[in-house]
């Protein structure tokens, strides 16, 4: 089957059933999709299909044929880091790095959806994402930072 | 590479009878190791070497490791796991704290009793006789899981020939290479650890990643193959340790005028089925069981206790959030009963520079909590808060209360510790003229690699991008200690210090480095010392502070090189109807030496409250025939960002004089004052004193449902 990733085209093969989240891991080496609780929780392995924040531990491959799928892998432009990355290296919104790339994604959904999110709309938009570092205060500075910018 | 899986004890505590393995997977291509096929010592070397890798004719708790299996399909050995049939004659178990304590069944020693402490300064028991005053109270807290999000996981090769490699997710390479020396029976320059990245740990990933890679590189042992083990999030929750369950009781004597004559405190944690870590962490909570007060008399009895639960093991605090809690607790009791406010019988009773703790330990740093309590209460306007909810909650709704606690944590290993760990750091030039500091110190989130960097560029006067950091390698680094105990800073970052004013001193001896000099000078005179004289390389190691003593058999001296000192403030809302508690606004003010990376330091302190705003009232592992019932994120509740509140975190400065640029410990600080702040901001909203923790809405409804049927 055929699958878009970060604006390449890759040709699948494995079974159906297969979580999106070990054949982007496995079959694609795209490691910086995590697993951290394999129900839909933790949101750390968080992609966007379509423009939509999935986790990606409970899409069965098959629902992506034909979709284009962003992971962390993808949100750079080359080496300069997007708005949302630079902001969270700048004020300390990564600490162990584990929830980060589900955090970022999460944090650019809602900043489609609210170009000029409230704090409320913050904390809502990122409540799929869990972090044990952060206590997220420093998350939500940084999304507050990548407005600006 | 081939997957391994590990099968654990079906039953509870019991004798092994048998072990088969059902048809349905082709069993000859699996990779099988029982305790039989351990090649030295099947014990995980920590402190009292009593927890076996793999479970042998008994097994302690239902968590417990017997088999591993390995396979190329990782999917086939899950299917496999479910396959291995294990036969488990049940013996008696222990529960609780009190059978465990009433000796009803001896499960561990003698006495079913770790490790016991006691501590006794003055006279008690004239002290109680003379007092004016005596309360008592009890309070409990809960197991609480670190929760990572990246669960454990290890790889390992192994073979006769070149010995064991492991890499994985830990906190304490050397850690690790201690327990699989006697595991082999392999010489040390035969076990090799390596550190990867690592996704969290706060205190998850000390002891019992030393169990995983054991796991890991008995498979690989057996098998010829490179082995991945990695733990699924259930797994990693019920068989992985937690934080002691605690309870402390507390019997207070004092004067009319409110000053603190006596303090009686018997603090006792449950360890569950092997000793792992129970002993060090008792010995922290003992010393934090009395706070930061100033009291003439105080006895301690201490017991970390037997039972056949999972061994609980270390977690950020180390045993004094638990003591903590009880204190703080207790404090705001007193207070009501002298009819004094809290603040003003804490204030009455603050430790002064000269004055000494529990331990004996006369405090010579300037120390000035009254000053620290005024400037956070002003901060949370913490009295007119308080006279707002004294006149609003009688005819309101919600109930909105504000309380605080203040505490105190030492830093580094306990007492002697630091002197037996005798850590090291080197750092050595390469040959392009960077610096590069080798330390066993893990990066784990709390931002390790960016403080080392930044002490070693200050210590050189040279460029931050100028130093580097050797991955955390048993075959390259030197133990400089463990990740663990808030002492990466203060005393791995003092060697870091130490060594890199060494490397600079060799460097200007040498003639090629001037006594001033540009980054660009420093590194040219670097490359051509390393090309055309040799290695140039420097260590720094441990050395106490001056005038420090501690007596292990008494528990009295200088428990700690440092405290950190700190109070904390919670305002709450109570629903009655839904029993809902909702935090409105933290306050964590604290003193920490010099604050030396402020972003890294906010964010320590953030994420620690967050962490205890869990331990406080979400948490909650509910046990279920001695197991862990809740092992998934769905029904084990941390807090999300819609569940917190502001924390706003402010940093007084006093410099440390033996913390590299000043700075003191403060890792594990934010876990300790946090729960009590809570509860005496819900007593303060209710009227009722909860004195058990997670407060979990059910709780909450315990109380409060009777009166509302009342009224």
């Amino acid at each position: 089957m055929q699958i878009r990733v970060n604006g390449v085209d890759h040709s699948i093969d494995a079974p159906p059933m297969s979580r999106l989240l070990d054949v982007l891991r496995e079959d694609l080496r795209l490691t910086g999709v995590k697993e951290g609780c394999g129900e839909g929780e933790c949101g750390a392995c968080s992609v966007l299909i379509d423009g939509e924040l999935v986790n990606s531990c409970l899409v069965p491959v098959l629902q992506v044929e034909g979709a284009s799928i962003t992971t962390i892998e993808g949100v750079a432009n080359g080496d300069k880091l997007n708005a949302v990355q630079q902001a969270f290296l700048e004020y300390g919104g990564a600490q162990c790095g584990i929830c980060t790339p589900g955090m970022i994604l999460a944090a650019m959904t809602l900043l489609d959806q609210y170009p000029n999110p409230s704090l409320e709309q913050i904390k809502e938009g990122l409540a799929g994402n869990l972090c044990r570092c952060t206590g997220y205060m420093r998350i939500f500075e940084a999304v507050m930072q990548a407005v600006q910018e | 590479m081939i997957y391994g899986a590990t099968v654990r004890n079906p039953a509870r505590r019991g004798k092994i009878r048998s072990i088969s393995f059902d048809p349905g997977v082709p069993w000859d291509e699996f990779t099988i190791v029982t305790a039989k096929d351990i090649p030295g010592k099947n014990y995980v070397a920590l402190i009292l070497n009593d927890q076996p890798f793999l479970a042998d004719e008994i097994t302690a708790h239902g968590e417990e490791a017997v088999v591993l299996l390995a396979h190329p399909d990782r999917y086939l050995v899950e299917k496999a796991r479910t396959l291995v049939r294990i036969e488990v004659e049940p013996l008696p178990c222990v529960d609780s704290l009190e059978d465990s304590l009433a000796k009803t069944q001896v499960i561990w020693g003698d006495d079913n009793i770790f490790k016991s402490y006691l501590m006794n300064k003055g006279d008690v028991d004239q002290a109680f006789a003379a007092a004016d005053l005596i309360v008592e109270g009890e309070y409990e807290t809960g197991a609480q899981e670190q929760l990572y999000i990246e669960n454990n996981g290890m790889i390992a090769v192994a073979n006769p020939e070149e010995g064991v490699t492991v890499w994985g997710s830990m906190q304490c390479p050397y850690y690790v290479h201690k327990a699989l020396i006697p595991l082999f029976n392999l010489p040390p320059e035969k076990i090799r650890i390596i550190q990867m990245e690592t996704g969290g740990g706060f205190g998850g990933k000390e002891e019992y990643p030393s169990m995983i890679a054991g796991h890991a590189a008995l498979l690989a042992w057996k098998s010829g193959k490179p082995v991945k083990l990695i733990y699924d999030r259930a797994e990693d929750m019920i068989a992985t340790t937690k934080r002691h369950p605690s309870r402390t009781r507390h019997r207070t004597g004092v004067t009319h005028d409110g000053k603190l004559v006596a303090m009686e405190i018997e603090f006792d944690i449950d360890g569950g089925a092997y000793a792992t870590l129970s002993a060090v962490v008792l010995s922290r909570g003992t010393i934090h069981a009395a706070g930061p007060y100033s009291c003439p008399n105080v006895r301690i009895r201490s017991r970390a206790f037997a039972t056949t639960y999972p061994p609980h093991g270390a977690f950020r605090g180390f045993g004094a959030p638990q003591s903590i809690f009880a204190l703080e607790r207790q404090m705001n009791k007193v207070a009501a009963a002298l009819n004094l406010s809290p603040e003003e019988f804490r204030r009455r009773n603050f430790l002064h520079e000269g004055q000494s703790t529990a331990t004996g330990q006369v405090i010579r740093e300037k120390v000035d909590l009254e000053d620290l309590l005024f400037r956070t209460l002003e901060l949370s306007h913490f009295h007119h808060h308080r006279e707002t909810f004294d006149r609003a909650n009688p005819g309101s709704p919600l109930k909105r209360g504000i309380g605080f606690a203040t505490f105190m944590h030492g830093a580094g290993f306990t007492g002697s510790g630091e002197v037996a760990l005798s850590s090291v750091v080197t750092v050595e030039a390469t040959i392009e003229g960077t610096v590069r500091i080798l330390a066993a110190s893990t990066e784990i989130g709390q931002g390790t690699n960016t403080i080392f960097s930044q002490i070693a560029a200050d210590a050189l006067q040279i460029d931050y991008s100028l130093i580097e950091l050797a991955q955390p390698d048993t075959s390259t680094v030197p133990n400089s200690g463990p990740t663990v105990a808030s002492r990466t800073v203060m005393v791995v970052g003092k060697l870091v210090e130490a060594a890199c004013i060494g490397l600079k001193q060799i460097l200007i001896s040498s003639g090629l480095l001037a006594q001033t000099y540009t980054s660009e000078e420093f590194a040219e005179a670097a490359a051509e010392y390393v090309e055309n004289i040799g290695p140039l390389r420097a260590s720094g190691e441990y050395q106490p502070p001056p005038n420090v003593f501690w007596n292990d058999e008494t528990y009295q001296g200088d428990a700690y090189g440092a405290y950190a000192w700190a109070v904390y403030v919670a305002m709450v809302t109570v629903d009655p109807i839904t029993y809902e508690v909702r935090i409105d606004d933290f306050v964590a003010m604290q003193e920490i030496g010099k604050v030396i990376h402020p972003v890294l330091a906010m964010g320590q302190i953030e994420g620690g409250v967050a962490q205890a705003i869990g331990f406080a009232l979400y948490e909650r592992v509910a046990w279920k025939n001695g197991r862990m019932a809740n092992g998934q994120m769905t029904n084990y509740i941390m807090p999300t960002s819609a569940d917190l509140p502001p924390i706003r975190v402010f940093f007084a400065e006093n410099p440390y004089a033996y913390g590299p640029s000043g700075a003191k410990g403060i890792g594990e600080l934010p876990m300790d004052g946090v729960a009590p702040a809570i509860l005496n901001a819900i007593e303060h909203a209710t009227g009722v004193a909860f004195n058990q923790i997670p407060l979990v809405p059910e709780l909450v409804m315990e109380s409060l449902l009777p009166r509302n049927r009342h009224a």
